[in-house]
Protein backbone atom coordinates (compact mmCIF):
# COMPACT_ATOMS: atom_id res chain seq x y z
CA UNK A 1 0.00 0.00 0.00
CA UNK A 2 1.22 3.48 -0.61
CA UNK A 3 0.00 6.92 0.35
CA UNK A 4 -0.72 9.54 -2.28
CA UNK A 5 -0.52 13.28 -1.62
CA UNK A 6 -4.29 13.35 -1.37
CA UNK A 7 -4.29 10.62 1.24
CA UNK A 8 -1.54 12.41 3.16
CA UNK A 9 -3.77 15.50 3.23
CA UNK A 10 -6.65 13.38 4.49
CA UNK A 11 -4.54 11.79 7.26
CA UNK A 12 -3.25 15.20 8.36
CA UNK A 13 -6.79 16.47 8.57
CA UNK A 14 -7.96 13.41 10.53
CA UNK A 15 -5.07 14.03 12.94
CA UNK A 16 -6.03 17.74 13.09
CA UNK A 17 -2.56 18.89 12.07
CA UNK A 18 -2.33 21.71 9.51
CA UNK A 19 0.07 20.80 6.69
CA UNK A 20 0.88 23.19 3.84
CA UNK A 21 0.19 21.85 0.38
CA UNK A 22 3.86 22.38 -0.42
CA UNK A 23 4.83 19.98 2.38
CA UNK A 24 2.51 17.18 1.26
CA UNK A 25 4.90 15.41 -1.18
CA UNK A 26 7.60 15.11 1.51
CA UNK A 27 5.03 13.96 4.07
CA UNK A 28 3.67 11.31 1.72
CA UNK A 29 7.22 10.11 1.05
CA UNK A 30 8.03 9.83 4.78
CA UNK A 31 4.80 8.05 5.61
CA UNK A 32 5.41 5.64 2.74
CA UNK A 33 8.89 4.88 4.04
CA UNK A 34 7.47 3.99 7.45
CA UNK A 35 4.62 1.94 5.99
CA UNK A 36 7.07 0.06 3.80
CA UNK A 37 9.04 -0.81 6.94
CA UNK A 38 5.85 -2.08 8.61
CA UNK A 39 5.05 -4.33 5.69
CA UNK A 40 7.55 -6.86 7.03
CA UNK A 41 4.72 -7.87 9.34
CA UNK A 42 3.02 -9.50 6.36
CA UNK A 43 5.67 -12.25 6.45
CA UNK A 44 4.41 -13.50 9.81
CA UNK A 45 1.86 -16.29 10.00
CA UNK A 46 -0.72 -14.92 12.43
CA UNK A 47 -3.44 -17.46 11.68
CA UNK A 48 -5.48 -18.17 14.81
CA UNK A 49 -3.57 -15.69 17.01
CA UNK A 50 -5.60 -13.38 19.22
CA UNK A 51 -4.56 -9.72 18.95
CA UNK A 52 -2.89 -8.62 22.17
CA UNK A 53 -4.16 -5.48 23.88
CA UNK A 54 -1.97 -5.28 26.93
CA UNK A 55 0.49 -7.40 28.82
CA UNK A 56 -1.65 -8.08 31.86
CA UNK A 57 -3.84 -11.09 31.09
CA UNK A 58 -6.28 -10.21 33.84
CA UNK A 59 -9.46 -8.28 33.43
CA UNK A 60 -8.85 -4.61 34.16
CA UNK A 61 -9.53 -3.64 37.72
CA UNK A 62 -12.94 -2.10 38.32
CA UNK A 63 -13.47 0.78 40.66
CA UNK A 64 -16.59 1.69 42.52
CA UNK A 65 -18.69 4.13 40.53
CA UNK A 66 -18.58 6.94 43.05
CA UNK A 67 -17.44 10.54 43.00
CA UNK A 68 -13.99 10.74 44.57
CA UNK A 69 -12.86 14.24 43.67
CA UNK A 70 -14.10 17.51 42.24
CA UNK A 71 -15.10 21.00 43.28
CA UNK A 72 -11.92 22.59 41.99
CA UNK A 73 -12.87 24.65 38.92
CA UNK A 74 -10.03 27.10 39.52
CA UNK A 75 -7.37 24.37 39.39
CA UNK A 76 -9.00 22.82 36.34
CA UNK A 77 -8.97 26.14 34.50
CA UNK A 78 -5.62 27.39 35.77
CA UNK A 79 -3.67 26.22 32.71
CA UNK A 80 -6.22 27.14 30.05
CA UNK A 81 -5.02 29.46 27.27
CA UNK A 82 -8.40 31.21 27.42
CA UNK A 83 -10.72 30.76 30.42
CA UNK A 84 -13.61 33.09 31.15
CA UNK A 85 -16.24 33.17 33.86
CA UNK A 86 -15.46 29.64 35.00
CA UNK A 87 -15.44 28.13 31.51
CA UNK A 88 -12.95 27.17 28.80
CA UNK A 89 -13.37 29.61 25.92
CA UNK A 90 -13.10 28.51 22.27
CA UNK A 91 -13.93 30.09 18.90
CA UNK A 92 -17.57 30.05 17.95
CA UNK A 93 -18.59 26.45 17.12
CA UNK A 94 -22.12 26.97 15.78
CA UNK A 95 -23.63 29.81 13.77
CA UNK B 1 34.00 15.21 51.93
CA UNK B 2 34.69 16.60 48.46
CA UNK B 3 32.44 16.50 45.42
CA UNK B 4 29.39 15.23 47.25
CA UNK B 5 27.44 15.18 43.98
CA UNK B 6 29.59 12.24 42.88
CA UNK B 7 28.19 10.00 45.62
CA UNK B 8 25.90 7.08 44.92
CA UNK B 9 22.50 6.83 46.60
CA UNK B 10 23.79 4.06 48.87
CA UNK B 11 26.96 5.99 49.73
CA UNK B 12 25.10 9.22 50.46
CA UNK B 13 22.45 7.40 52.47
CA UNK B 14 25.07 5.90 54.76
CA UNK B 15 26.95 9.19 55.10
CA UNK B 16 23.72 11.07 55.89
CA UNK B 17 22.74 8.59 58.57
CA UNK B 18 26.15 8.74 60.17
CA UNK B 19 25.91 12.51 60.18
CA UNK B 20 29.03 12.87 58.03
CA UNK B 21 27.14 15.03 55.58
CA UNK B 22 23.85 16.93 55.55
CA UNK B 23 21.12 16.89 52.93
CA UNK B 24 21.65 20.63 52.45
CA UNK B 25 25.34 20.13 51.67
CA UNK B 26 24.53 17.34 49.26
CA UNK B 27 21.83 19.43 47.58
CA UNK B 28 24.06 22.49 47.28
CA UNK B 29 26.79 20.35 45.69
CA UNK B 30 24.32 19.15 43.06
CA UNK B 31 22.85 22.62 42.47
CA UNK B 32 26.33 23.98 41.92
CA UNK B 33 27.22 21.12 39.54
CA UNK B 34 24.00 21.84 37.61
CA UNK B 35 24.88 25.54 37.49
CA UNK B 36 28.24 24.69 35.88
CA UNK B 37 26.84 22.20 33.39
CA UNK B 38 24.74 24.39 31.13
CA UNK B 39 26.63 22.98 28.13
CA UNK B 40 25.06 19.57 28.76
CA UNK B 41 21.53 21.01 28.52
CA UNK B 42 20.37 18.25 30.85
CA UNK B 43 18.29 20.24 33.37
CA UNK B 44 15.62 22.27 31.61
CA UNK B 45 13.67 23.55 34.61
CA UNK B 46 15.57 24.03 37.86
CA UNK B 47 13.90 24.13 41.26
CA UNK B 48 16.67 25.25 43.67
CA UNK B 49 14.31 26.82 46.23
CA UNK B 50 12.15 23.72 46.37
CA UNK B 51 15.32 21.59 46.61
CA UNK B 52 16.65 23.56 49.60
CA UNK B 53 13.28 23.45 51.38
CA UNK B 54 13.10 19.71 50.88
CA UNK B 55 16.72 19.33 52.02
CA UNK B 56 15.98 21.20 55.25
CA UNK B 57 13.02 18.93 55.90
CA UNK B 58 15.21 15.91 55.18
CA UNK B 59 17.87 17.07 57.62
CA UNK B 60 15.19 17.49 60.29
CA UNK B 61 13.89 14.01 59.59
CA UNK B 62 17.40 12.54 59.72
CA UNK B 63 17.90 14.10 63.15
CA UNK B 64 14.87 12.23 64.48
CA UNK B 65 16.47 8.97 63.35
CA UNK B 66 13.41 8.13 61.28
CA UNK B 67 14.84 8.47 57.82
CA UNK B 68 13.09 6.73 54.90
CA UNK B 69 14.78 4.88 52.03
CA UNK B 70 15.89 8.03 50.18
CA UNK B 71 15.79 10.75 52.82
CA UNK B 72 18.14 13.51 51.76
CA UNK B 73 18.95 12.11 48.29
CA UNK B 74 18.79 14.79 45.53
CA UNK B 75 17.34 13.51 42.26
CA UNK B 76 16.41 14.84 38.83
CA UNK B 77 12.98 14.21 37.32
CA UNK B 78 12.34 13.64 33.63
CA UNK B 79 10.16 16.40 32.21
CA UNK B 80 7.40 13.86 31.45
CA UNK B 81 6.44 13.52 35.16
CA UNK B 82 3.95 15.95 36.68
CA UNK B 83 5.28 17.63 39.81
CA UNK B 84 2.78 20.05 41.29
CA UNK B 85 3.55 23.66 40.45
CA UNK B 86 6.69 22.87 38.40
CA UNK B 87 6.62 23.21 34.59
CA UNK B 88 6.02 19.89 32.81
CA UNK B 89 6.29 19.99 29.04
CA UNK B 90 7.46 16.49 28.11
CA UNK B 91 9.91 18.29 25.85
CA UNK B 92 7.10 19.77 23.76
CA UNK B 93 6.18 23.28 22.72
CA UNK B 94 2.53 22.33 22.94
CA UNK B 95 2.78 22.17 26.74
CA UNK B 96 4.57 25.52 26.99
CA UNK B 97 3.61 27.22 30.25
CA UNK B 98 1.85 24.17 31.70
CA UNK B 99 2.20 23.83 35.46
CA UNK B 100 0.42 20.74 36.75
CA UNK B 101 -2.02 21.16 39.60
CA UNK B 102 -1.31 17.63 40.75
CA UNK B 103 1.52 15.24 41.49
CA UNK B 104 2.42 12.00 39.71
CA UNK B 105 2.33 8.89 41.89
CA UNK B 106 6.01 8.19 41.20
CA UNK B 107 7.18 11.60 42.34
CA UNK B 108 4.80 11.58 45.32
CA UNK B 109 6.31 8.23 46.31
CA UNK B 110 9.84 9.62 45.93
CA UNK B 111 9.09 12.67 48.08
CA UNK B 112 7.45 10.43 50.68
CA UNK B 113 10.63 8.36 50.67
CA UNK B 114 12.56 11.56 51.41
CA UNK B 115 14.10 12.31 47.99
CA UNK B 116 14.87 15.92 47.01
CA UNK B 117 13.70 17.52 43.75
CA UNK B 118 16.49 19.30 41.84
CA UNK B 119 14.53 20.04 38.67
CA UNK B 120 13.22 18.67 35.38
CA UNK B 121 15.35 16.83 32.85
CA UNK B 122 15.53 17.07 29.09
CA UNK B 123 13.97 14.43 26.86
CA UNK B 124 12.76 13.79 23.35
CA UNK B 125 9.36 15.35 22.74
CA UNK B 126 6.69 13.14 24.35
CA UNK B 127 9.43 10.51 24.76
CA UNK B 128 9.46 9.89 21.00
CA UNK B 129 13.05 9.58 19.91
CA UNK B 130 16.36 7.88 20.53
CA UNK B 131 18.74 10.85 20.36
CA UNK B 132 17.16 13.64 22.43
CA UNK B 133 17.20 15.76 19.26
CA UNK B 134 13.43 16.02 19.10
CA UNK B 135 13.28 18.07 22.31
CA UNK B 136 11.81 21.59 22.23
CA UNK B 137 14.71 22.62 24.48
CA UNK B 138 17.36 21.41 22.02
CA UNK B 139 19.26 18.19 22.67
CA UNK B 140 20.93 17.21 25.91
CA UNK B 141 24.61 16.42 25.29
CA UNK B 142 26.45 13.29 26.34
CA UNK B 143 29.21 14.01 28.88
CA UNK B 144 31.29 11.37 27.10
CA UNK B 145 33.41 12.57 24.18
CA UNK B 146 36.08 11.00 22.02
CA UNK B 147 39.30 12.44 20.58
CA UNK B 148 37.30 14.03 17.73
CA UNK B 149 35.62 16.32 20.27
CA UNK B 150 32.20 15.95 18.60
CA UNK B 151 29.12 16.53 20.76
CA UNK B 152 27.43 13.14 21.09
CA UNK B 153 23.89 12.13 21.83
CA UNK B 154 23.16 10.88 25.34
CA UNK B 155 20.49 8.72 23.70
CA UNK B 156 16.79 9.09 24.14
CA UNK B 157 14.25 9.62 25.09
CA UNK B 158 15.53 9.91 28.70
CA UNK B 159 18.71 11.61 27.45
CA UNK B 160 18.71 14.43 29.99
CA UNK B 161 18.36 11.94 32.83
CA UNK B 162 21.26 9.84 31.54
CA UNK B 163 23.51 12.85 30.94
CA UNK B 164 22.74 14.27 34.39
CA UNK B 165 23.51 11.01 36.20
CA UNK B 166 26.69 10.35 34.17
CA UNK B 167 27.94 13.89 34.82
CA UNK B 168 27.12 13.70 38.56
CA UNK B 169 24.63 16.57 38.44
CA UNK B 170 22.33 14.50 40.63
CA UNK B 171 22.64 11.22 42.49
CA UNK B 172 19.97 9.56 40.37
CA UNK B 173 17.11 10.40 38.03
CA UNK B 174 13.75 9.10 36.88
CA UNK B 175 13.21 7.95 33.32
CA UNK B 176 10.45 6.37 31.29
CA UNK B 177 10.83 3.55 28.80
CA UNK B 178 8.35 2.86 26.00
CA UNK B 179 10.71 1.20 23.52
CA UNK B 180 14.12 1.52 25.19
CA UNK B 181 14.09 5.09 26.47
CA UNK B 182 15.70 4.21 29.81
CA UNK B 183 18.07 1.43 28.73
CA UNK B 184 19.52 2.94 25.54
CA UNK B 185 20.52 6.28 27.16
CA UNK B 186 21.94 4.39 30.15
CA UNK B 187 24.08 2.30 27.80
CA UNK B 188 25.22 5.43 25.93
CA UNK B 189 26.39 7.14 29.13
CA UNK B 190 27.89 4.34 31.24
CA UNK B 191 25.04 4.39 33.74
CA UNK B 192 22.48 1.86 34.97
CA UNK B 193 18.91 2.01 33.67
CA UNK B 194 16.08 -0.23 34.81
CA UNK B 195 12.76 -0.63 33.03
CA UNK B 196 10.50 -2.44 35.50
CA UNK B 197 7.79 -4.94 34.60
CA UNK B 198 4.77 -3.23 33.06
CA UNK B 199 2.47 -2.48 36.01
CA UNK B 200 5.18 -2.37 38.68
CA UNK B 201 5.23 1.44 38.71
CA UNK B 202 2.16 3.65 38.43
CA UNK B 203 1.65 5.72 35.28
CA UNK B 204 -0.61 8.24 37.07
CA UNK B 205 0.65 11.73 36.35
CA UNK B 206 3.17 10.58 33.73
CA UNK B 207 2.43 12.31 30.44
CA UNK B 208 1.41 9.43 28.18
CA UNK B 209 3.07 8.30 24.95
CA UNK B 210 1.87 4.69 24.40
CA UNK B 211 -0.11 3.52 27.40
CA UNK B 212 0.29 -0.25 26.94
CA UNK B 213 4.09 0.11 26.73
CA UNK B 214 5.09 3.10 28.93
CA UNK B 215 6.82 2.28 32.20
CA UNK B 216 8.80 4.54 34.54
CA UNK B 217 12.02 3.43 36.18
CA UNK B 218 15.23 4.54 37.87
CA UNK B 219 18.44 5.74 36.17
CA UNK B 220 21.35 5.48 38.54
CA UNK B 221 25.12 5.15 38.95
CA UNK B 222 25.01 1.59 40.29
CA UNK B 223 22.78 -1.47 40.35
CA UNK B 224 22.35 -1.15 44.13
CA UNK B 225 21.05 2.38 43.63
CA UNK B 226 18.56 1.11 41.05
CA UNK B 227 17.27 -1.38 43.62
CA UNK B 228 16.89 1.32 46.27
CA UNK B 229 15.20 3.77 43.93
CA UNK B 230 12.82 1.25 42.33
CA UNK B 231 11.62 0.39 45.83
CA UNK B 232 10.89 4.07 46.42
CA UNK B 233 9.14 4.61 43.05
CA UNK B 234 6.94 1.51 42.95
CA UNK B 235 3.54 1.08 44.58
CA UNK B 236 0.15 -0.43 43.96
CA UNK B 237 -1.98 2.49 42.81
CA UNK B 238 -5.76 2.64 42.46
CA UNK B 239 -5.30 5.70 40.21
CA UNK B 240 -3.77 3.50 37.47
CA UNK B 241 -5.91 0.50 36.63
CA UNK B 242 -2.97 -1.24 34.91
CA UNK B 243 -0.77 -0.90 37.99
CA UNK B 244 -0.34 -4.31 39.62
CA UNK B 245 -1.85 -4.98 43.05
CA UNK B 246 1.36 -6.49 44.33
CA UNK B 247 3.39 -5.70 47.41
CA UNK B 248 6.71 -3.96 46.69
CA UNK B 249 9.49 -6.26 47.88
CA UNK B 250 12.79 -5.08 49.37
CA UNK B 251 14.79 -5.09 46.13
CA UNK B 252 18.04 -4.23 47.85
CA UNK B 253 17.71 -7.29 50.09
CA UNK B 254 17.65 -9.42 46.91
CA UNK B 255 21.24 -8.35 46.11
CA UNK B 256 23.03 -11.41 47.43
CA UNK B 257 25.67 -11.58 44.70
CA UNK B 258 24.97 -15.28 44.31
CA UNK B 259 23.76 -16.44 40.88
CA UNK B 260 24.99 -20.03 41.05
CA UNK B 261 22.73 -22.38 39.16
CA UNK B 262 20.83 -19.63 37.37
CA UNK B 263 20.10 -20.30 33.70
CA UNK B 264 20.88 -17.35 31.47
CA UNK B 265 19.62 -17.45 27.88
CA UNK B 266 21.50 -16.04 24.90
CA UNK B 267 18.95 -15.40 22.14
CA UNK B 268 20.48 -16.32 18.80
CA UNK B 269 18.19 -13.95 16.88
CA UNK B 270 19.84 -10.95 18.59
CA UNK B 271 23.06 -11.69 16.73
CA UNK B 272 22.16 -9.25 13.98
CA UNK B 273 23.80 -8.93 10.63
CA UNK B 274 26.22 -6.02 10.63
CA UNK B 275 26.54 -5.94 14.41
CA UNK B 276 29.83 -4.20 15.31
CA UNK B 277 32.51 -6.67 16.42
CA UNK B 278 32.97 -4.73 19.66
CA UNK B 279 29.34 -5.23 20.68
CA UNK B 280 29.51 -8.90 19.78
CA UNK B 281 32.73 -9.35 21.78
CA UNK B 282 31.24 -7.52 24.77
CA UNK B 283 28.25 -9.82 24.70
CA UNK B 284 30.50 -12.90 24.69
CA UNK B 285 32.55 -11.47 27.57
CA UNK B 286 29.40 -10.72 29.55
CA UNK B 287 28.19 -14.30 29.11
CA UNK B 288 31.58 -15.58 30.29
CA UNK B 289 31.44 -13.32 33.38
CA UNK B 290 28.09 -14.80 34.37
CA UNK B 291 29.37 -18.32 33.66
CA UNK B 292 32.42 -17.65 35.86
CA UNK B 293 30.05 -16.71 38.68
CA UNK B 294 28.32 -20.06 38.46
CA UNK B 295 25.44 -19.38 36.08
CA UNK B 296 24.61 -21.77 33.29
CA UNK B 297 24.60 -19.95 29.94
CA UNK B 298 22.49 -21.54 27.23
CA UNK B 299 21.52 -20.53 23.72
CA UNK B 300 17.81 -19.90 23.24
CA UNK B 301 15.57 -18.89 20.37
CA UNK B 302 13.15 -15.97 20.25
CA UNK B 303 12.02 -16.49 16.66
CA UNK B 304 9.85 -13.39 16.19
CA UNK B 305 12.49 -10.90 17.33
CA UNK B 306 12.95 -9.29 13.92
CA UNK B 307 9.29 -8.34 13.77
CA UNK B 308 9.34 -6.48 17.08
CA UNK B 309 10.42 -3.15 15.59
CA UNK B 310 7.78 -2.96 12.85
CA UNK B 311 5.11 -4.13 15.34
CA UNK B 312 6.22 -1.48 17.81
CA UNK B 313 6.14 1.24 15.17
CA UNK B 314 2.50 0.40 14.45
CA UNK B 315 1.30 -0.02 18.04
CA UNK B 316 3.14 2.87 19.70
CA UNK B 317 2.06 5.51 17.14
CA UNK B 318 -1.51 4.16 17.21
CA UNK B 319 -1.66 4.64 20.97
CA UNK B 320 0.14 7.98 20.69
CA UNK B 321 -2.32 9.34 18.14
CA UNK B 322 -5.10 8.61 20.59
CA UNK B 323 -3.25 9.89 23.70
CA UNK B 324 -2.08 13.08 22.02
CA UNK B 325 -5.58 13.97 20.83
CA UNK B 326 -5.94 15.76 24.17
CA UNK B 327 -3.59 18.55 23.04
CA UNK B 328 -6.21 20.72 21.45
CA UNK B 329 -5.32 24.21 22.65
CA UNK B 330 -8.32 24.35 24.97
CA UNK B 331 -7.41 23.07 28.43
CA UNK B 332 -3.67 23.62 28.78
CA UNK B 333 -0.55 24.64 26.94
CA UNK B 334 -0.18 26.38 23.63
CA UNK B 335 -2.99 27.78 21.47
CA UNK B 336 -2.19 29.17 18.03
CA UNK B 337 -3.05 32.76 17.19
CA UNK B 338 -6.09 32.56 14.97
CA UNK B 339 -6.90 34.45 11.80
CA UNK B 340 -10.06 36.27 10.89
CA UNK B 341 -12.88 33.78 10.44
CA UNK B 342 -10.95 30.81 11.85
CA UNK B 343 -13.21 28.33 13.62
CA UNK B 344 -12.54 25.56 16.06
CA UNK B 345 -11.13 23.14 13.45
CA UNK B 346 -8.55 25.73 12.37
CA UNK B 347 -7.73 26.28 16.03
CA UNK B 348 -7.01 22.58 16.51
CA UNK B 349 -5.05 22.23 13.28
CA UNK B 350 -2.91 25.34 13.71
CA UNK B 351 -2.30 24.70 17.40
CA UNK B 352 -1.13 21.15 16.77
CA UNK B 353 0.97 22.11 13.73
CA UNK B 354 2.76 24.78 15.79
CA UNK B 355 2.95 22.82 19.02
CA UNK B 356 4.13 19.40 17.85
CA UNK B 357 7.60 18.86 16.39
CA UNK B 358 8.17 16.87 13.18
CA UNK B 359 8.69 13.43 14.76
CA UNK B 360 5.59 13.73 16.94
CA UNK B 361 3.55 14.88 13.95
CA UNK B 362 4.83 11.91 11.98
CA UNK B 363 3.90 9.41 14.67
CA UNK B 364 0.49 10.95 15.29
CA UNK B 365 -0.26 10.78 11.56
CA UNK B 366 1.05 7.22 11.17
CA UNK B 367 -1.04 6.22 14.18
CA UNK B 368 -4.08 7.92 12.73
CA UNK B 369 -3.52 6.10 9.44
CA UNK B 370 -3.10 2.61 10.90
CA UNK B 371 -6.25 3.07 12.99
CA UNK B 372 -8.33 4.46 10.14
CA UNK B 373 -11.12 2.53 8.45
CA UNK B 374 -9.76 0.03 5.94
CA UNK B 375 -6.28 -0.20 7.47
CA UNK B 376 -7.09 -1.17 11.03
CA UNK B 377 -6.94 -4.90 10.31
CA UNK B 378 -4.05 -4.76 7.88
CA UNK B 379 -1.76 -2.83 10.21
CA UNK B 380 -2.99 -2.40 13.76
CA UNK B 381 -4.60 -5.79 14.34
CA UNK B 382 -1.79 -7.59 12.55
CA UNK B 383 0.78 -5.80 14.73
CA UNK B 384 -1.14 -6.78 17.86
CA UNK B 385 -1.11 -10.41 16.75
CA UNK B 386 2.64 -10.26 16.13
CA UNK B 387 2.98 -8.73 19.59
CA UNK B 388 1.24 -11.79 21.03
CA UNK B 389 3.77 -14.01 19.23
CA UNK B 390 6.70 -11.97 20.56
CA UNK B 391 5.38 -12.35 24.09
CA UNK B 392 4.85 -16.08 23.50
CA UNK B 393 8.54 -16.42 22.49
CA UNK B 394 9.56 -15.10 25.92
CA UNK B 395 6.91 -17.15 27.76
CA UNK B 396 8.27 -20.30 26.14
CA UNK B 397 11.88 -19.46 27.02
CA UNK B 398 10.93 -18.87 30.66
CA UNK B 399 8.80 -22.05 30.70
CA UNK B 400 11.93 -23.96 29.69
CA UNK B 401 13.60 -22.84 32.89
CA UNK B 402 15.45 -19.75 31.68
CA UNK B 403 15.87 -17.27 34.56
CA UNK B 404 16.96 -14.31 32.50
CA UNK B 405 18.23 -13.33 29.08
CA UNK B 406 21.48 -11.55 28.23
CA UNK B 407 21.61 -9.31 25.15
CA UNK B 408 23.30 -6.15 23.94
CA UNK B 409 21.55 -2.93 24.97
CA UNK B 410 22.26 -0.98 21.79
CA UNK B 411 23.59 -1.74 18.30
CA UNK B 412 26.33 0.94 18.62
CA UNK B 413 28.00 3.25 21.13
CA UNK B 414 26.80 6.87 21.40
CA UNK B 415 27.04 8.62 18.03
CA UNK B 416 27.50 12.33 17.28
CA UNK B 417 24.45 14.58 17.41
CA UNK B 418 23.18 15.07 13.87
CA UNK B 419 24.62 11.76 12.65
CA UNK B 420 21.20 10.19 12.06
CA UNK B 421 19.15 12.21 9.65
CA UNK B 422 15.88 13.31 11.20
CA UNK B 423 14.39 12.91 7.71
CA UNK B 424 15.06 9.18 7.78
CA UNK B 425 12.88 8.01 10.67
CA UNK B 426 13.30 4.31 9.93
CA UNK B 427 17.09 4.62 10.32
CA UNK B 428 16.53 6.21 13.74
CA UNK B 429 14.04 3.52 14.76
CA UNK B 430 16.74 0.84 14.32
CA UNK B 431 18.34 2.09 17.56
CA UNK B 432 15.59 0.35 19.47
CA UNK B 433 16.18 -3.09 17.97
CA UNK B 434 17.40 -4.77 21.19
CA UNK B 435 15.20 -2.91 23.64
CA UNK B 436 11.75 -2.78 22.10
CA UNK B 437 10.92 -6.49 22.46
CA UNK B 438 10.66 -6.17 26.26
CA UNK B 439 8.15 -3.38 26.14
CA UNK B 440 5.94 -5.41 23.82
CA UNK B 441 6.13 -8.35 26.23
CA UNK B 442 5.92 -6.15 29.37
CA UNK B 443 9.11 -7.62 30.85
CA UNK B 444 11.66 -5.97 33.13
CA UNK B 445 15.07 -5.16 31.67
CA UNK B 446 18.20 -3.49 32.93
CA UNK B 447 21.15 -1.94 31.11
CA UNK B 448 24.49 -2.28 32.89
CA UNK B 449 27.76 -0.66 31.77
CA UNK B 450 30.21 -3.44 30.93
CA UNK B 451 33.00 -2.00 28.80
CA UNK B 452 34.29 0.71 26.49
CA UNK B 453 34.81 0.75 22.76
CA UNK B 454 38.13 1.52 21.05
CA UNK B 455 37.35 5.25 21.29
CA UNK B 456 36.67 5.02 25.01
CA UNK B 457 32.88 5.31 24.81
CA UNK B 458 30.85 3.24 27.26
CA UNK B 459 29.04 0.09 26.11
CA UNK B 460 26.28 -1.68 27.98
CA UNK B 461 24.64 -5.06 28.13
CA UNK B 462 21.05 -5.77 28.95
CA UNK B 463 19.55 -8.41 31.19
CA UNK B 464 15.90 -9.30 30.67
CA UNK B 465 13.99 -10.86 33.54
CA UNK B 466 10.81 -12.70 34.35
CA UNK B 467 7.73 -10.57 35.04
CA UNK B 468 7.70 -9.00 38.53
CA UNK B 469 11.02 -10.59 39.44
CA UNK B 470 13.05 -7.39 39.43
CA UNK B 471 14.85 -8.47 42.62
CA UNK B 472 16.27 -11.53 40.91
CA UNK B 473 17.11 -9.47 37.82
CA UNK B 474 18.87 -6.80 39.88
CA UNK B 475 20.92 -9.47 41.63
CA UNK B 476 22.12 -10.84 38.30
CA UNK B 477 22.85 -7.30 37.14
CA UNK B 478 24.87 -6.71 40.31
CA UNK B 479 27.01 -9.76 39.56
CA UNK B 480 27.56 -8.55 35.99
CA UNK B 481 28.42 -5.05 37.26
CA UNK B 482 30.93 -6.39 39.77
CA UNK B 483 32.53 -8.77 37.29
CA UNK B 484 32.80 -6.05 34.62
CA UNK B 485 34.23 -3.56 37.11
CA UNK B 486 33.25 -0.55 35.00
CA UNK B 487 34.49 2.50 36.87
CA UNK B 488 35.35 4.91 34.04
CA UNK B 489 33.94 8.42 34.19
CA UNK B 490 33.78 11.00 31.41
CA UNK B 491 36.56 13.62 31.41
CA UNK B 492 35.03 16.89 32.42
CA UNK B 493 34.88 19.35 29.47
CA UNK B 494 31.67 21.19 30.30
Amino acid sequence: MSITEDEARKVAHLARIAVDDAALPALARELNGILHFMEQLNEVDVEGIEPMTGVTPLRLKRREDVVTTGGMPQQILSNAPDAREGFFAVPKVME
Amino acid sequence: MSELNRLTIAGARDALRKGEVTAIELTDACLSAIEDAGALNAFVHQTPDLARDMAKAADARLKTGEAAAMTGIPVGIKDVFCVKGVPAQAGSRILGGFRPEYESTVTANLWNAGAIMLGKLNQDEFAMGSTNESSCYGPAVNPWKTADGAARTPGGSSGGSAAAVAADLCLAATGTDTGGSIRQPAAFTGTVGLKPTYGRVSRWGVIAYASSLDQAGPMTKTVRDAAIMLGAMASADPQDSTCADLPVPDFEAALTGDIRGKRIGIPREYRMEGMPAEIDALWTQGAQMLRDEGAEVVEISLPHTRYALPAYYVIAPAEASSNLARYDGVRYGHRARLGQGDGITEMYEKTRAEGFGPEVQRRVMIGTYVLSAGFYDAYYNRARKVRALIKRDFDQAFAQGIDSILAPATPTAAFPLGAVSQDDPVQMYLNDVFTVTLNLAGLPGIAVPVGQDAQGLPLGLQLIGRPFEEGELLNQALVLEQAAGFVAKPDRWW
